[in-house]
């Protein structure tokens, strides 16, 4: 075949929403930087996200002219504090579109908010004998807490098989819910793979049968609107930093008949309603759960960065995102000896590939000297790499300030790398 | 701006598609395992040793090209040599790709393996091409952990 025949094929990407994406990228200061030389093409998203100039600005303000702790002083500035962190709190309730900010619980990314539900939920109600069940596609934070867990109970972590694309077998997620089931956890996008799982059926099939269920949104959030209520789930973490706010920062959405119940996480300051050294009288939620002085600035930051989102109108990123997730995955799959890693038939945001005769290691050394940068290993997801047979991959992830030049430069990379590699 | 073609070079491409002593010693009495388990890159090293000199030495697994080049070039060099002499190959290799040996200022020493001089313009490279030769050390010194270079 002729190499012309490779080139990228202009004009099959549209922009059909007409997503205004030049002026997106002017608000990302990094997006205009050079890097070895090459005008930086960001593709490591889904290992963290950049950050626009109105979250950097907010935290700094912040430092600047409201810091103070919150909760707590009498004093005007704990009082201006307190307000901002609480009214970053009703941001996230609406981006989630949750009922009641006392179901938003600040924790430092979606990691700990499992952590949370296992070792507060998880070790009340899992017993000898019972089981939690996740799929084939988790990130190892939604592995091993619950492994810890049924390790310390003598239950049983049991995992929904996937297909050779990469999409869960929602047959065989249903046939291993089960009345010993105490607790689903699931990734409702792979970090790996990009598959965007079935949710709203898994969580009815898990309902039908009292299961409560855990998605792990961080890989969603930023590529998707999420409607917790709509949804129905009874948890769901996410991370900030990977939908443009800042690092150490994150949410645990519960229910909040079932945090009521949930005995604390950590104990401390603030989680408190009265202390004597006889006994303690827990706060009221979400306090409950935020033990200690929190991460104000991160919250505010995580605010800021999902109005922002919110502003953008996030049906519109999606569209954008899709299609350009379409084109990226048509140019990738067009070069000669290149395969994609996850064919599932919804996805978002993640373009796992292998190209053949190199390792993602040298794929990822060779495309960072062009500037590229894309993530490159078993993106925490080993088991998911043991499914495909595979040590490793490299990974493009997209975001809201990606283009179809960032997805030609990446081609144009690969060809790079299998000219070195020749 | 660090070039590819310093990092790349020929023989270290070459290495990585056809490594040499590709197998399991038979009758070694030396033997350690590399993993790093962030990259992913999976070595054993297995070594004859008989009177304090290597009589042979091969590697198995899977890596990128600079570890598996690595493995391969180390085995060539190190065929016949003493403990002693494997030491020093080892020390000079080691500050070759750490950059604290100017490149080719020791070739002597250490021979073709300064085709590596490249790998301290890429720091996220070192453990790769250190995997080995960190494995070999623990095979010869009889640890029996799983050697790691992350």
């Amino acid at each position: 075949m002729s190499t012309l025949a490779h080139q990228p094929q202009t004009g099959t990407f549209r922009n059909a929403v007409g997503f205004e994406v030049e002026r997106v990228r002017a608000d990302f200061p990094i997006l205009a930087s050079q890097v070895n030389g090459k005008p930086l093409v960001y593709l490591d998203n889904a290992a963290t996200s950049q950050k626009p100039r109105v979250v950097t600005e907010a935290i700094q303000r912040y430092y600047d002219e409201q810091n103070a702790n919150i909760h707590r002083g009498v004093h005007a500035l704990s009082m201006v504090a307190t307000d901002a962190h609480e009214h970053a709190r009703e941001t996230v309730r609406e981006f989630l579109r949750a009922g009641d900010t006392r179901e938003i619980i600040f924790v430092r990314g979606a990691t700990e908010a499992i952590n949370l539900v296992a070792s507060t939920y998880g070790r009340k109600n899992v017993g000898a004998g019972d089981e939690v069940l996740i799929t084939a596609m988790e990130h190892h934070s939604n592995i091993v807490p619950w492994q810890i867990l049924c390790e310390e109970k003598g239950a049983k972590l049991r995992v929904a098989p996937i297909n050779d694309a990469g999409e869960l077998l929602l047959d065989e997620f249903e046939k291993l819910l089960n009345e010993r089931t105490k607790i689903v956890a699931a990734t409702h996008v792979s970090n790996a793979l990009g598959s965007v799982n079935p949710v709203y059926r898994m969580i009815k099939m898990a309902h039908a049968r009292g299961i409560p269920v855990l998605l792990d949104g961080a890989q969603a959030v930023p590529h998707m609107p999420v409607n917790v209520e709509v949804m129905d789930c009874d948890f769901y973490a996410f991370s900030g930093h990977k939908v443009y706010g800042p690092t150490g920062i994150g949410v645990l959405y519960g229910k909040a008949a079932l945090l009521e119940a949930m005995p604390p996480y950590q104990s401390g300051g603030e989680m408190i309603s009265s202390v004597t050294f006889e006994k303690t009288t827990y706060n009221k939620l979400p306090f409950k759960f935020e033990a200690g002085t929190p991460d104000i600035s991160g919250a505010i930051g995580l605010g800021v960065a999902l109005r922002y989102l919110m502003d953008l109108d996030s049906c519109k990123v999606a569209a954008y995102e899709h299609e350009l997730l379409a084109y990226a995955t048509e140019e990738v799959a067009a070069i000669p000896g290149v395969r994609l890693i996850g064919t599932a038939k919804e996805k978002a945001g993640v373009l796992s590939f292998i190209v053949d005769g190199v390792h993602p290691h040298d794929v990822g050394t060779i495309l960072d000297q062009e500037g590229i940068a894309v993530r490159t290993g078993h993106h925490c997801a080993q088991p998911v790499m043991d499914r495909f047979g595979i040590p490793a991959t490299a990974r493009a992830s997209l975001a809201i300030y990606n283009t179809k030049q960032d997805v030609d430069a990446l081609v144009a990379g690969i060809r790079r790398v299998q000219e070195v590699f020749a | 701006m660090a070039d590819l073609r310093d990092l790349y070079q020929e023989l270290i491409l070459e290495h990585s598609k056809a490594p040499r002593n590709y197998k399991d010693v038979p009758d070694a009495n030396r033997r350690a395992e590399g993993y790093n388990p962030l990259c992913g890159d999976h070595y054993t090293v297995t070594l004859d040793v008989e009177d304090g000199t290597i009589r042979d030495i091969g590697f198995q697994g899977t890596g990128c090209a600079i570890s598996k080049a690595s493995a391969s070039l180390m085995t060539q060099i190190l065929k016949g040599k003493t403990i002693p002499e494997a030491t020093k190959v080892f020390e000079g290799f080691l500050s070759l790709v750490t950059g604290k040996a100017p490149a080719n200022g020791n070739a002597s020493e250490i021979g073709k393996l300064t085709v590596f001089g490249g790998v301290s313009e890429f720091p996220a490279r070192v453990k790769c091409a250190t995997l080995a030769w960190h494995t070999l050390e623990s095979a010869l010194e009889g640890k029996q952990d799983v050697t790691s270079t992350e």
